[in-house]
């Protein structure tokens, strides 16, 4: 199973990122190999709608579940109807976040959080 | 000529300057604050004309996509994503700039329009008001200002920009021949006014600034102005009365001693013409 978690760096000593569309990099876990893999977040840059290019980006690398702050309207829409999973966890680090998510620790996001547009044209 | 009112920081007394000065030049009053437009609150204009704002989006054909995804990554605004084998798109992201139209090889795509907005124009003790008003929920300001600020007469006009020095600023300032900043002496208010200056300067026009809120003394906005050599139009005492003016929704023209401050900026502005 892949499990992200929005990170403001790219080790297990770094803090989750609050932010969905916004954060610096996605830490992919892998529960079965345990290998981790870092990408940069496309969506950080976006002009606007960073939650969606966030999503498309994690759709695309087939995760199960996501840990992070908030998703924003557009964000919950695309993952929900990916059926991937979402929890909500605060900034901690994150090897306390996964061992969080083991012991069934997290609450799933069922509702999405505040827009937070920055639309320009 | 068009003149922009602007401010970097917000609440600093855009729109006051604006429609007073309108008032003081008879000239026309503009109010390009689209998502937050309260100038007509002061001037209570008769509105005898209103016209939609459209702007338009893609609608996707299901019969013919075949979820390819070109229109995904033809969109640099991110208005669609792909969720296994479905497109969705977010209407209010399109900028509608056709994109997507030209990259779906199965002709899909059909551009639709929909409304964001209205332009409201009215008249007031013989001066043109106008108006633009943003639907609520839309994020996108730009189409309004840009319909509003296309159509200006050829008079003269005081544009009351939105605060900030974002593209709804630009936008407002494209259309501009000098610009007025109006700030207030605080740290907040020099920090966005230096942003405002800077912005200002790429467009070559002559500007000046009027200091709300002043506290009469030799204080930071004034420094900043002696040194960087910018022209200061008026000052508007930081005094009870005139907020409580404010408050009630008053014209501050209509009073005879804020008339004369009015006046007296007008007379600055009118050399620029």
């Amino acid at each position: 199973m892949k499990i992200v978690i929005s990170a403001a760096g790219k080790t297990s000593e770094n803090l989750l990122d609050m932010r969905f569309g916004r954060c610096e990099y996605f830490q992919i876990h892998d529960t079965e190999s345990g290998e981790v893999q870092i990408l940069e977040n496309k969506g950080q840059n976006s002009s606007g709608g960073a939650g969606i290019v966030a999503s498309n980006q994690l759709i695309e690398e087939k995760v199960d579940v996501i840990i992070t702050g908030n998703l924003g309207p557009n964000a919950f829409e695309l993952i929900e109807k990916a059926e991937i999973k979402a929890y909500k966890c605060r900034s901690i680090a994150i090897s306390l976040v996964l061992e969080k998510y083991n012991k069934g620790e997290l609450v799933e996001i069922k509702m999405s959080g505040p827009a937070n547009h920055a639309a320009n044209q | 000529m068009n003149i922009a009112v602007l401010s970097g920081k917000g609440g600093t007394g855009k729109t006051t300057v604006s429609l007073n000065l309108a008032l003081a030049l008879k000239w026309n009053y503009i109010d390009c604050d689209v998502e937050e437009p309260n100038g007509f609150l002061f001037l209570k204009p008769i509105i005898d004309k209103t016209e939609e704002v459209m702007v338009e989006y893609p609608l996707i054909d299901k019969n013919k996509c075949t979820s390819c995804g070109a229109c995904v990554s033809s969109c640099q605004f991110n208005a669609f994503a792909k969720v296994n084998k479905e497109i969705i798109l977010f209407e209010k992201l399109c900028h509608g700039c056709g994109a997507c139209e030209i990259a779906c090889k199965y002709d899909a795509i059909n551009y639709k329009k929909r409304e964001t907005g209205k332009i409201e124009n009215g008249k007031i003790r013989d001066i043109n008001c106008s108006r633009g008003i943003l639907n609520i929920g839309e994020p996108m300001a730009v189409p309004v200002i840009r319909q509003l600020l296309k159509n200006l007469s050829s008079n003269s006009n005081l544009i009351d920009c939105p605060p900030g020095t974002s593209c709804n600023v630009v936008n407002a300032l494209k259309y501009a021949q000098a610009a007025i900043l109006v700030t207030e002496p605080s740290e907040f208010g020099l920090h966005d006014l230096k942003m405002a200056v800077e912005l200002v300067k790429m467009y070559d026009i002559p500007f000046g600034i009027v200091v709300n809120k002043d506290d009469d003394k030799d204080n930071i906005v004034k420094k900043y102005c002696g040194k960087e050599e910018i022209k200061i139009l008026g000052t508007i005492a930081y005094n009870k009365d005139t907020a409580i003016q404010y408050s009630k929704g008053k014209i501050l023209y209509d009073d005879l001693h804020h008339k004369t401050i009015f006046d007296k900026i007008s007379k600055e502005v009118r050399l620029w013409n």
